[in-house]
């Protein structure tokens, strides 16, 4: 651990392979303590309701459990069903000794300051883990919310769907309304093991002067599904991600979905990398952004390492209201008999599309707006009704924003 | 009922309308004639109210009101619908969403969908991937919902199967009251009453005559209406000698 440690340090000013560089000095890491949180309920109202913008659920009605993090305190950690575990990461490391069999296996500690930041500085962060076998609809969820002005809030996630079961996570990131600047950093590290089903949903609701760097590795075994989504609507300083799967056994699959809105002074700089290194495994991402301001850059890369393997991209953008939309794919086969390929297209809105809508009775607006909720809908396979009717307000309320 | 008077029409800087005058009254079912590039389809998406179509001169009155230069959806909400030829395909955009919006929400798209053979296709994207024949299916589909007082078609039955021509023909016969009592056509409100539903219908085959009786042909070539009469007739005479010949004859 040591090494690691001293790795982490040796990254410390470590700038990113891409995106903005930012200065870690001006945000600080002190936080005040945040008391333990038994009813979610008795969160504030105001806060309680932001994170329900994105995604918690404070009945637990059709959740299977919750994490909820505030600054960097774990205030609320526990599963309602059977199979399930969540744990802070902190009380893992303390006291689960398997938790070093997966704790920065996938990520890197010297990738960038970032990964350094939440190697040295780790606050918490959560584990959520389906036992062997053990089907689990109803999805769980996680919020990691930020209250304190100018706070750094560091996180690392450890996220496993053991052999043969099948795990729903929503993860909702949100700040306070008080709160005008800010930075999340955030490590996921996801393991998918044999013939299990794991659903990933992300969806951040931040504020116009945060600044978020999440690093989320995953790797899927024989078998295995991983459905990786990510939402982001509200205005926001800058993110820049691209998560990286990993398909190391025969069939696996990995899905990825993102929904991006870039608002006037956000930069977005969202991907998404599979590697495919296994027989007959499968891959597809695909995307959707809308800048009505600001700057997204769509990033998307698949690559085919064995014989027979399938990928597919698909970055589509609108560009409504001004702003920059700049879309990368790329694909990469490094032997015969791989099967990749990818469609990208930025545009506008086609005016035969609103004339069309109009002719049956919309006004412009309405027509405008119909089309972007259409864009933005897309089809997830596999998802459950209640995170379906997550995305689908997500959505619905970005629809204020956009137009 | 509709009046256009002397209406004059460009894209860009082409006339595709020189000088059209029609008069479709009350519960009136007209069919328009004309070789490729003679202004059909210009003059329906004129009387929609496509803005591409520059109106240079004349005037469109539609229940006494003048609508020349009201736009579509105004047109659309005062009581005008279209079925299209080639309509946009709309990723994300439910079929069934699609009916509703015709609707105003107040419609069972459900019950509407099955009316039209058409239940498979309420949850896929609007016109993404529909063969020929199905856009026409989910074009009436969308006009049932709407239920318009002057509806205007453009070909509907180009691209429809054999099996389902008549399925077009007797859903136009609904939407424009055209029908027996023994027909059945509960879809549209007011089926069955005193006929006031107007249509204005471009056929290229004649096949939608075998179903649908109308009052009144016309034919239109470059941009002018050069016949009018009987529309069995004038289709006789267009098989017989052709557009051109038919041209003079009518008129």
């Amino acid at each position: 651990m040591r090494s690691l440690d001293d790795l982490a340090y040796k990254a410390k000013d470590k700038k990113a392979a891409i995106g903005p560089d930012i200065d870690l000095d001006t945000y600080s890491i002190e936080s005040p303590l945040h008391a333990d949180v038994k009813n979610l309920d008795t969160i504030p109202k105001e806060d309680r309701e932001k994170m329900t913008l994105a995604g918690l659920d404070a009945s637990e009605k059709e959740r299977a459990g919750t994490y909820v993090q505030r600054d960097a305190t774990a205030v609320h950690s526990g599963s309602n069903v059977d199979g399930l575990e969540i744990i802070p990461i902190r009380k893992a490391l303390e006291e689960i000794d398997w938790i070093r069999d997966y704790y920065w296996k996938l990520a890197a500690v010297d990738t960038d300051k970032y990964t350094s930041r939440a190697r040295l500085d780790l606050q918490n962060g959560y584990v959520i883990r389906a036992l062997p076998g053990k089907k689990i609809t109803l999805p769980a969820q996680a919020c990691l919310y930020l209250e304190k002005e100018g706070f750094n809030q560091n996180v690392h996630n450890i996220i496993i769907a053991e052999e043969g079961s099948e795990l729903h996570i929503i993860s909702g990131c949100a700040s306070a309304s008080h709160v005008t600047r800010g930075l999340h950093v955030g490590i996921s590290e996801f393991y998918v093991k044999k013939d299990a089903k794991l659903s990933f949903t992300m969806i951040h609701h931040w504020a116009e002067n945060v600044v978020v760097r999440p690093r989320s590795v995953g790797i899927v075994e024989k078998g295995g599904l991983f459905l990786s989504n990510y939402i982001s609507m509200k205005p926001v300083k800058s993110v820049q991600m691209y998560p990286t799967i990993y398909l190391v056994g025969k069939g696996a699959v990995a899905r990825s979905y993102n929904l991006l809105v870039g608002s006037p002074g956000s930069e977005l700089d969202v991907g998404g990398r599979i590697y495919l290194q296994a027989k007959d495994t499968r891959a597809e991402i695909i995307s959707r952004t809308i800048t009505n301001g600001g700057n997204i850059i769509s990033r998307g890369d698949i690559i085919g390492e064995v014989p027979g393997v399938k990928g597919h991209l698909e970055c589509h953008g609108l560009i409504l209201n001004g702003g920059v939309m700049h879309a990368i794919p790329e694909l990469k086969g490094l032997v015969d008999g791989v099967e990749l390929s990818h469609e990208a297209a930025v545009g506008k809105i086609a005016q035969e599309e609103i004339l069309y809508l109009m002719s049956r009775g919309l006004t412009e607006e309405e027509a405008t707006a119909t089309i972007v909720r259409g864009f933005l809908s897309i089809d997830i396979p596999g998802l459950p009704a209640p995170l379906k009717a997550e995305i689908d307000r997500a959505v619905e309320l970005s629809q204020k924003d956009v137009m | 009922m509709l009046i256009i008077e002397d209406l004059q029409v460009k894209i860009g800087n082409k006339k595709v309308l020189k000088h059209v005058d029609l008069e479709i009254q009350s519960g009136e079912t007209h069919i328009l004639f004309g070789p490729n590039g003679s202004g059909k389809t210009s003059l329906l998406m004129t009387i929609m109210g496509y803005p591409q179509y520059k109106i240079t001169g004349g005037r469109i009155m539609f229940k006494g009101e003048d609508i020349t230069h009201m736009t579509i959806d105004e047109r659309a909400r005062l009581g005008i619908g279209m079925s299209y030829q080639r309509p946009p395909s709309i990723q994300g955009l439910k079929t069934r969403r699609m009916v509703q919006v015709c609707g105003d929400g107040h419609v069972d798209a459900d019950a509407l969908a099955d009316k039209m053979n058409f239940t498979e296709f309420l949850e896929r994207d609007i016109n993404v991937g529909f063969s020929g024949g199905e856009i026409k299916r989910s074009e009436l589909l969308q006009l049932m919902a709407q239920d318009a007082d002057l509806t205007l078609f453009d070909e509907p039955e180009s691209g429809v199967d054999l099996e389902n021509i008549s399925l077009i023909g007797n859903t136009i016969n609904c939407l424009l009251q055209r029908v027996n009592e023994s027909q059945h056509c509960k879809t549209v409100k007011h089926a069955g009453r005193e006929r006031s539903k107007m249509g204005l219908i471009i056929t290229h085959t004649g096949f939608i005559l075998d179903y649908v009786t109308a009052d009144k042909g016309l034919v239109l070539y470059d941009g002018m209406v050069a016949g009018r009469g009987n529309p069995v007739e004038i289709f006789k005479q267009i098989k017989k000698v052709g557009y051109r010949e038919c041209a003079r004859c009518a008129a």
